[in-house]
């Protein structure tokens, strides 16, 4: 090797190992942190201790804030998946004028629209509809900002299903519910799969909805409770924080785990194999 | 079991194609039927109206007496096999088999008794526990036709069963499937564009063009005395010569070469009269010395064919196919004189494309009357 290869080699392993540093820094924090007695924002080896997690266990809030998440992101989960699902599979079957326009106006509006735009009449709808401070409110506003994404994503599953399954169940009686519980559904379970912890992860991270549709502290998820760790001071409480999004992202890497092993992914950003 | 009566069958798309122009058929108590054509004849759309995949513009569609027409496809009685099978990749064979019995609430223990037996009578035993994925082409058909013959239809239909396997396993799933068939006595209906298949396979066959049946017949009828030179040109492994002829007084003018007018035709030809004259390749013999009723020409190519060989002799511009024994290939560029078979020559009204002779003959007559068919052909004068 000449010393010119040896200096780009050596330049390309500095970018790499920056570049790495940089992604890999804040989660060792993440890991560090919450067993600090007295976290900043730089990332080192702590004393360890559990002092923040006692704290955050009297805080009467957090953990409960926790099973708000789970409920809200599940009862988000089933509504999207069955009636996605249902829909992507009628959209994906029957020919209808201007389908195809339709998905894409959905997606778009979804897309651009909703959220931090559409939140005033959001709101308006939903104090007419009395869902104010109801987690049901929350499910619902969250369901139909996600459905379209995710009808889409399921109909491109659903497009790829051979239509001869489903004649052929039906040349032996089956009707259109069987058919799609016993045919189309186990076909295209992955693309289900993958919509399911999509929307998850989108509902268990989403700060803005909760945050303005639930009034009660004891309502709230984890999201929107986190942001109120705040010290006498007005400064964060950097150990209940650090302590909680530990806790916070904990369930979420354990269900990629767990679906990816039971189901397979096949979620390229969107794009399927 | 049960028949088949189809009356004034029309399907029409969107748009104004006719599929299905005005379709009579009928299919008899434990035949084996091929539906025989070019693509986009509307073979498959007949048996997908037969199976109620498609639902008819008008007519009628009767299965052992019972007008089905409106119908569901799973009231029907009827089981059918799809070109890529469609096994459902996420159950296993024996799951797939059993699934007809499951829909029709038959308890797990029988279902999964009758998978099993009807997997054995088509040597899937060992294969039960398996996915579809985990069978080659072959055992998939297999287990297709399992699935559709476990749950007992009075009709099977098949749509191309065999066109997703290989050339060597074809032959095999050819006469396994015209043994099934035998033993089980189920109407079978089934779709190919493969004129052998049908030949080969069927009691009887419908040739179709155009959303129409153009022949009815038992294969060697329609073999041995094509309606129309559609027909003639669809059936045989390798096309009818069809030389353009005129009536000329008591003879037939074939590319310039007078051929003695057959006695039974005279009487419905005209003077002046254009015919086409058709002869399949295997009817002619090739010579070297000229013969009076020698088509001449010149060799310009020649195929093997194994124990046979293909010469196409070029005769005033056009192409006469003869077929030769094996070691009898002419050179190429030789002339050689084509003479046909006089019993095997037919004539076809070049308007119509109609044969000359007796086009209202029935034509749906047994095997054995396909000698006789043949032997009423135009006998041309030696």
């Amino acid at each position: 090797m000449t010393p010119a290869q040896w200096v780009r080699r050596l330049g390309f392993y500095v970018v790499i190992v920056l570049i790495a540093a940089f992604l890999a820094i804040p989660v060792l924090w993440l890991v560090f942190a919450p067993f600090d007695r007295a976290p900043t924002l730089t990332t080192s080896l702590p004393a360890w201790t559990l002092h923040n997690f006692a704290t955050l266990a009297d805080n009467p809030y957090a953990l409960r804030s926790l099973g708000n998440s789970v409920l809200l992101a599940a009862g988000t989960m089933v509504l999207v998946t069955v009636l996605g699902a249902l829909a992507a599979y009628a959209l994906s079957r029957v020919r209808i004028p201007g389908r195809d326009g339709l998905l894409y106006a959905l997606l778009l509006l979804s897309s651009i629209v909703t959220g931090t735009a559409a939140m005033v009449p959001i709101f308006l709808l939903v104090f007419q509809l009395n869902l104010i401070d109801s987690q049901l409110g929350v499910v619902l506003v969250l369901s139909g900002g996600l459905l379209p994404a995710a009808i889409f994503i399921m109909k491109d599953f659903m497009d790829t299903t051979p239509r001869s399954y489903e004649e052929s169940a039906r040349v032996f009686g089956a009707g259109p519910l069987q058919i799609l519980r016993d045919v189309v559904v186990p076909v295209v379970r992955p693309g289900i799969a993958t919509c399911a912890v999509w929307t998850v992860v989108q509902v268990w991270g989403n700060f803005l909805t909760p945050f303005i549709l639930l009034r009660s502290p004891e309502k709230s998820p984890a999201a929107v409770v986190l942001y109120t760790f705040y010290t006498e001071g007005g400064q964060p409480n950097l150990g209940l924080i650090s302590a909680f999004s530990l806790l916070y992202s904990v369930p979420v890497v354990a269900m990629y785990l767990f679906v990816n092993r039971r189901y397979g992914f096949r979620f390229h950003g969107g794009i399927k194999r | 079991m049960a028949d088949i009566v189809l009356s004034e069958l029309v399907k029409e798309y969107p748009g104004g194609v006719r599929a299905l122009d005005s379709l009579d058929l009928t299919i008899d108590d434990g035949e084996f039927f091929a539906l025989l054509g070019p693509s986009g004849c509307g073979k498959t759309t007949l048996l997908r109206s037969i199976a109620g995949l498609e639902t008819v513009t008008s007519g009628r569609i009767e299965i052992g007496g019972r007008d089905v027409t409106a119908l569901q496809p799973g009231a029907r009685d009827l089981a059918m096999v799809f070109q890529d099978y469609a096994l459902f990749p996420h159950m296993t064979v024996r799951d797939n088999i059993a699934y007809p019995l499951k829909i029709k609430k038959v308890g797990r223990a029988e279902r999964h008794g009758t998978a099993d037996e009807t997997a054995e009578g088509l040597s899937l035993g060992g294969l039960l526990a398996r996915r579809p994925g985990q069978l080659s082409g072959g055992q998939q058909q297999r287990a297709a036709l399992a699935r559709a013959v476990a749950s007992r239809p009075r009709v099977l239909l098949l749509d191309e069963p065999l066109s997703n396997l290989d050339a060597r396993l074809r032959l095999e799933a050819r006469t396994f499937l015209k043994r099934l068939q035998r033993e089980l006595a189920v109407t079978t209906v089934f779709v190919t564009h493969d004129q052998a298949e049908a030949l080969a396979m069927s009691d009887r066959m419908a040739v179709m063009e155009a959303g129409r049946i153009r022949q009815i017949g038992t294969p060697s009828a329609v073999f041995h005395r094509p309606a129309s030179t559609f027909v003639a040109s669809f059936i045989g492994s390798t096309p009818t010569n069809l030389i353009d002829a005129v009536v000329d007084r008591d003879t037939l003018t074939v590319a310039g070469v007078p051929m003695p007018l057959p006695g039974d035709v005279r009487g419905q030809v005209r003077g002046g009269e254009e015919l086409v004259f058709a002869v399949r390749p295997e009817y002619l013999s090739l010579h070297a010395e000229a013969r009076p009723t020698g088509l001449p020409g010149t060799v310009a190519v020649v195929e093997n064919m194994g124990v046979s060989s293909l010469v196409s002799l070029d005769v005033a511009g056009s192409i006469v196919q003869v077929t030769v024994p094996e070691g009898a290939e002419p050179a190429l560029g030789a002339t050689g004189w084509a003479v046909p078979d006089p019993a095997r020559v037919l004539l076809y009204r070049r308007g119509d494309g109609q044969l000359v002779g007796s086009p209202t003959q029935p034509v749906s007559d047994g095997p054995a009357a396909g000698g006789s068919a043949s032997g009423a052909a135009v006998p041309a004068g030696r």
